[in-house]
């Protein structure tokens, strides 16, 4: 899927720029993205490093465990497939609780590390879990409460009451999560149903 | 509401303080798991930085070409009749692949229309309810090694809809 989003990308980029003579402007875009891809890299080996570094901390320290505890029930409902004692939950949860604060840098790497620990329980396979795609649509569902960048941002640029979006922007994203963990709800039912009882993947 | 924001700017400096003294607490080697921890990070970061430079272009080279402004005037040629102001269409679009380009788009947005308008509204709670959903999406799959994405799109697709037609309802009940 992802092969042909990426390629029809480039192809409809590069005929679209050629019919309207931005083919100079497509090449300098494709090399100044590139550049600024590893400017970014740049940033975050700083930013994720002392993120994942405090993240260690706070796993050694049995903290993640208790959060994981207890916000459990919450888990084991939204991901049913997610045996309560596996690596994947804990980082599933530091990611959702890191992603609701607003913390977006401490969030990736504990994502990153869900997946990869999913994938196990995926027995290795290109299809994702249910598990996977309820995990990354409500992820990407946005999770944070407080736009703290936006707030910053509208007082930049003179708002009369740059907090004036705070209560909006939370029921906008609850409401955009609700409909993220409906739809997980009815995939992972519907599923159960054709495949008769148990899903084909974890 | 600003004790909300007053509170989310110590958001940061609690998490960090909380976790080293805790940690001081445990009697774990706060400096020595933090060093371990931190080169976990940099193998991460170095680890997606092929995927970040092949998105990335992706996205320059439609933006470049003109291709995203073009979708988003025909997009907005509809979106005018339902009371959708069609400058902040393009904001919309770009927000689901990059958020270093939205956030240039929600400045420009300012900048012209103003943070109090339908359209500067409409723009800053858009872009809190909203996330990068192709950007993540692409940058998590590969972690967990998987090209058939399912059904992860869609939904990431819908909950992203849901939260842009609450922003604008919103918006438009605040003028």
């Amino acid at each position: 899927m992802l092969n042909y989003l990426w390629g029809f990308m480039i192809i409809i980029g590069g005929i679209y720029g050629a019919f309207t003579g931005n083919v100079q402007a497509v090449a300098d875009g494709a090399i100044e993205c590139a550049k600024d891809a590893i400017t970014l890299c740049i940033t975050m080996l700083g930013v994720m490093s002392l993120w994942t570094g405090l993240m260690e901390i706070a796993e050694k320290s049995g903290l993640i465990m208790t959060c994981t505890k207890k916000i459990r029930p919450v888990m084991h409902w939204m991901f049913p497939d997610v045996p309560c004692e596996h690596e994947s939950m804990k980082h599933m949860t530091t990611n959702v609780i890191a992603n609701i604060l607003g913390l977006g840098w401490a969030a990736t790497p504990a994502g990153l590390r869900a997946m990869e620990s999913l994938a196990e329980l995926n027995s290795g396979s290109k299809k994702a879990s249910d598990t996977m795609c309820a995990f990354l649509v409500i992820n990407v569902s946005s999770l944070q409460l407080i736009p703290v960048n936006i707030i910053a941002y509208r007082s930049m640029y003179g708002s009369s009451n740059p907090t004036s979006i705070v209560a909006p922007a939370i029921l906008a994203t609850t409401i955009s999560t609700l409909v993220a963990v409906i739809f997980c709800r009815i995939m992972y039912l519907s599923g159960r149903k054709l495949s008769g009882g148990k899903g084909d993947s974890v | 509401m600003n004790v909300v924001v007053a509170v989310s700017g110590y958001i940061i400096p609690a998490v960090m303080l909380f976790i080293v003294i805790h940690g001081m607490i445990k009697k774990v080697n706060v400096y020595d798991e933090f060093v371990t921890g931190a080169k976990d990070g940099m193998k991460t970061v170095v680890s997606i930085a092929p995927t970040l430079v092949g998105l990335m272009m992706a996205v320059g080279v439609l933006r470049a070409s003109g291709f995203l402004d073009m979708i988003s005037g025909f997009i907005g040629k509809f979106t005018g009749k339902i009371g959708l102001p069609s400058p902040v269409i393009p904001l919309l679009i770009v927000r689901m692949f990059s958020s270093s380009a939205a956030t240039g788009l929600t400045l420009d947005l300012f900048k012209e229309y103003g943070t109090d308008s339908l359209i500067g509204l409409i723009a800053s709670i858009a872009s809190s309810a909203t996330e990068t959903i192709f950007f993540t999406i692409s940058v998590y799959s590969v972690a967990a090694k998987i090209t058939k994405t399912r059904w992860t799109l869609s939904g990431a697709l819908i909950s992203t809809l849901a939260g842009i037609v609450s922003s604008v309802i919103l918006a438009m009940l605040m003028i």
